[in-house]
């Protein structure tokens, strides 16, 4: 039995060590806004925050989660800086098909928290990792930098 | 819920009231197929449900896989009716034959037809219930219809007094219908065209969007299938022992497909197909390599092929040309590469088929589905869920048909979810293409004559489909869709021939994003620009002066020479390319800005692109369609390939199809030519130009003439 945190709520599956979390989150806690896109850490669907750091699920195994927190998508509109940047994304109506965008999201919660104020390379570097294959990258550009500004704002 | 047909004025409206004092119209639009219908009964298509509350709901039939029509329907809905948009709903309409797309023939969303099939009837639907909600008005406050006006949703007394359109439904549903809506001028529009954000932003920003991969049903297991390696190749034997004891496995059956592990989950069943020890009968596919379709392509392109379309006499306006030019343009096999794996969730009971998942093709799943089942079309129950990306893969059938078999065979609902690799390995691929051009200019540099020849599979066999289902004039042996974006030659040209021979390799072909138009413009623009270099002539000047006769072309080219400069100097080592193509309605023209690095890296700074789509419901996604075709077609041109080596698909996963990723994303912008034509598509005629105005910009930049895609400098 692996016991972690998720989104604030105590959470255990009695699964495999080795079970990546994203299916962990998937089929064992039934929570489907974390996406499969590839299995292998090349999409960025599948990011969640672990103790606050972005991490791939799809190739994180359930044991390195064991203790700690996970943030996901269900979660993270809880946060400041998450309500914050799922605000930009609405205002800029930000996604297409959608599928990738809890990932995106996540990874550019991840990077505001760390940096308020992400230059053009910072988003390049944080975000090279999230595909999306309707090609909103520059709406998630703009996105991330309205939020850094309404993060300033709101200091 | 009562329902009576109101068939005695008009065969168009069903009324039904609703319980709690709602209205739901139906009504039966008629739409022309290409296709030979049937005259049916009496079968609504579009519905729209009022409720007291004041909520609107327009149920659609159409998918939602990022284009945006669970926000374009309604907004046509909504002009008409002076809905309050505040208070529009979207809701997914299940498969039923009475939402046929008239393009098709059955269900389906494709083609960028979806505002092209809907703008007039959707519009008409909304005129109608708006009438209907004044007439009730009108005898609630014993006045005349002429004293009340709609807005807002409300209607308004010119005494100033209002009633909601929910108050109003109960009454409304007991009105007669009206025989004739008028529509409202163009001038009076107060959505479209103007915009109204995507209705489904909320669900995709918070996680709570349900795709296909998100389905959970009672009971449901999940299955991973083995599939051949080799296109055509057949399960020799299987040996299950060792999978069957695994953790989670439930089961070990074969399909058609291959051998499919059901499991508790996702995971386990993925480790228990991983762990299968299958022999495999490759058949005649085990020789297939690229090399050799290339050469087979290659050699047939130079031979004749069957003639499409014959303007003049080109063979002889050849033959005598002062000045001529040859060239041998080359495209590859291309995978979608949709964010969403290819999944399916169906269950298979005695009394028919259910399924839930990320389709395109619903109407397609219920006649195909049946025959698979052995069921009735009507016993075959779709539920769409929203897509994660379609671009034409999810128009197949082949993960439907997995779920099916595996669900039959294991009688419980199975989620089939396809490993990224399978979905890249999964034979349904843009074909590759090989097109000759031979052209003749006269003693001006302008065209004299231009002859092609592409060769490559036909989707529409692969498709079970007619030649003609492209929509485009049909030739005699000719599928319009391999040779769509040639034979709309639009350069005055006085002959012209396109010719086509079809060669089936063993692959899997299918509908990718623009057809036969992604590779079809780039060679025709490619091609043009090298005539245009051949008459000594400025790219752009060249293809202006010889639009003359297509002031639809030339005006979407012109506004995008001049949002982007054309001209002006650029800095060091840039240069900047034009590209111009019609598809699906639509007139695209694009000038890429780009620069080749010293190690041969190829980058594109800035994507300027003009739109001329006639009338449009939504500007704004109008914009983001231009610029996700921009990017799909850049990833395709700098990097999308697939390739076979002993029959295999060498690509498995984004490290080895790479697709464009933020640090490589240009500037783009997009113009959009006013206009009142009737709407072309928007979702795919972006695409087509990319390639061209990136090889012109990458020839101007560098004198290096690309005429291969992937492009590779070195």
């Amino acid at each position: 039995m692996i016991e972690f945190v998720v989104n604030g709520k105590r959470a255990r599956a009695d699964v495999p060590g080795d079970t990546p979390l994203l299916w962990v989150l998937r089929d064992t806690l039934g929570m489907t806004g974390t996406k499969f896109g590839c299995g292998q850490a090349l999409c960025g669907a599948c990011t969640v925050h672990l103790d606050g750091q972005p991490v791939r699920s799809c190739t994180t195994p359930v044991s390195a989660a064991a203790g700690k927190k996970v943030a996901t998508i269900e979660g993270i509109g809880a946060t400041p800086i998450g309500k914050k940047v799922q605000a930009a994304w609405t205002a800029l109506d930000v996604p297409q098909c959608g599928y990738c965008q809890s990932g995106q999201i996540m990874s550019a919660v991840a990077l505001l928290s760390e940096n308020p104020k992400p230059s053009d390379a910072d988003i390049d570097k944080a975000m090279d990792g999230n595909i999306c294959r309707c090609g909103t990258y520059n709406q998630i550009r703009a996105a991330i930098k309205d939020a850094a500004k309404s993060m300033t704002k709101g200091a | 819920m009562s329902a009576m047909h109101n068939e005695s004025r008009r065969d168009f409206l069903k009324i039904s009231a609703l319980a709690g004092g709602g209205l739901l119209l139906g009504f039966a639009i008629p739409g022309a197929s290409r296709f030979a219908q049937a005259a049916g009964e009496f079968k609504p298509n579009v519905f729209i449900r009022i409720t007291p509350d004041n909520r609107v709901t327009v149920i659609c039939g159409l998918s939602e896989m990022g284009q945006g029509v669970h926000t374009a329907i309604p907004m046509l809905v909504a002009e008409e009716l002076d809905a309050d948009w505040s208070k529009i709903k979207v809701e997914q309409a299940p498969a039923d034959p009475a939402f046929k797309n008239p393009f098709m023939g059955f269900q389906a969303t494709g083609g960028s037809s979806s505002v092209r099939a809907n703008w007039e009837p959707m519009r008409k639907a909304g005129a109608t219930a708006r009438a209907m909600l004044i007439a009730a008005a009108a005898e609630t406050w014993k006045t005349d219809k002429s004293e009340c006006r709609a807005a807002n949703g409300m209607v308004v007394h010119k005494s100033g007094k209002k009633l909601s359109y929910g108050r109003l439904a109960a009454k409304a549903a007991e009105q007669p219908v009206p025989a004739e809506v008028k529509l409202k001028d163009r001038k009076d529009f107060g959505i479209l065209g103007k915009g109204a954000k995507r209705l489904d932003t909320p669900a995709k920003v918070n996680g709570s969007a349900m795709f296909g991969m998100d389905v959970r049903v009672p009971g449901m297991l999940t299955a991973v299938v083995a599939r051949a390696p080799v296109a055509g190749g057949k399960v020799a034997s299987f040996n299950a022992d060792k999978v069957k004891a695994m953790s989670g496995v439930k089961n070990v059956v074969q399909i058609g497909s291959g051998v499919a592990v059901v499991a508790d989950s996702y995971w386990n069943a993925k480790q228990g197909r991983d762990a299968l020890e299958i022999k495999w009968d490759d058949g005649a596919g085990a020789s297939l390599s690229s090399e050799g379709i290339r050469k087979t392509f290659g050699e047939l392109a130079e031979k004749e092929g069957t003639v499409g379309i014959k303007a003049g006499d080109a063979s002889t306006a050849l033959a005598g040309a002062a000045k001529k030019l040859e060239a041998v343009y080359e495209a590859p096999y291309l995978a979608h590469a949709c964010m969403e794996p290819m999944n399916c969730t169906a269950s298979v009971t005695a009394n028919g088929v259910e399924i839930w998942g990320s389709v395109q093709a619903p109407g397609l799943l219920q006649i195909i589905l049946s025959q698979v089942a052995g069921v009735k079309p009507e016993q075959v129950k779709v539920a769409t869920t929203m897509l994660g990306g379609g671009f034409g893969r999810r128009f197949g059938l082949d993960f439907a048909i997995d779920a099916v078999l595996t669900s039959k065979a294991v009688g419980a609902p199975v989620h089939v979810v396809f490993p990224r690799e399978d979905d890249i390995k999964a034979h349904h691929y843009r074909p590759a293409s090989v097109a000759k051009f031979q052209g003749a200019l006269d003693a001006a540099g302008n065209p004299a004559a231009a002859r092609i020849h592409a060769v490559c599979s036909s989707i529409s066999d692969a498709a079970h489909m007619p030649y003609e289902a492209n929509g485009l004039p049909p030739m005699k042996g000719v599928d319009g869709f391999s040779v769509e974006g040639l034979t709309e030659w639009p350069y005055a040209t006085p002959n012209l021939q396109v010719e086509w021979t079809k060669n089936e390799p063993p692959v899997g072909v299918w509908f990718w994003r623009s057809v036969g138009h992604s590779q079809n413009i780039f060679f025709v623009e490619g091609f043009v620009d090298e005539m245009a270099v051949a008459a000594g002539k400025d790219p752009y000047e060249y293809r202006r002066a010889l639009l003359g006769k297509n002031p639809r072309y030339k005006g979407a080219l012109e506004l995008a020479a001049n949002k982007a400069g054309w001209g002006k100097p650029l800095p060091a080592g840039r240069g900047r390319g034009i590209a111009v193509g019609l598809s699906f309605g639509s007139f695209v023209a694009e000038v890429a800005e780009v620069s080749v690095a010293k190690d041969g890296k190829l980058r594109v700074h800035r994507v300027v692109c003009a739109v001329d789509c006639g009338s449009t419901v939504n500007p704004e996604i109008v914009k983001r369609q231009m610029e996700s075709a921009i990017v799909f077609g850049l990833s395709a041109a700098l990097y999308g390939e697939i390739t076979f080596k002993d029959g295999k698909v060498e690509q498995s996963n984004f490290n080895d199809y790479p697709v464009l990723r933020m640090s490589e994303m240009p500037k783009v912008e997009v113009h959009i030519v006013p206009s009142m034509e009737a709407p072309g598509g928007v979702g795919e005629p972006g695409l087509p130009p990319l390639a061209p105005a990136v090889v012109n910009a990458v020839f101007a930049a560098t004198g290096k003439r690309l005429r291969k895609l992937p492009l590779r400098m070195v």
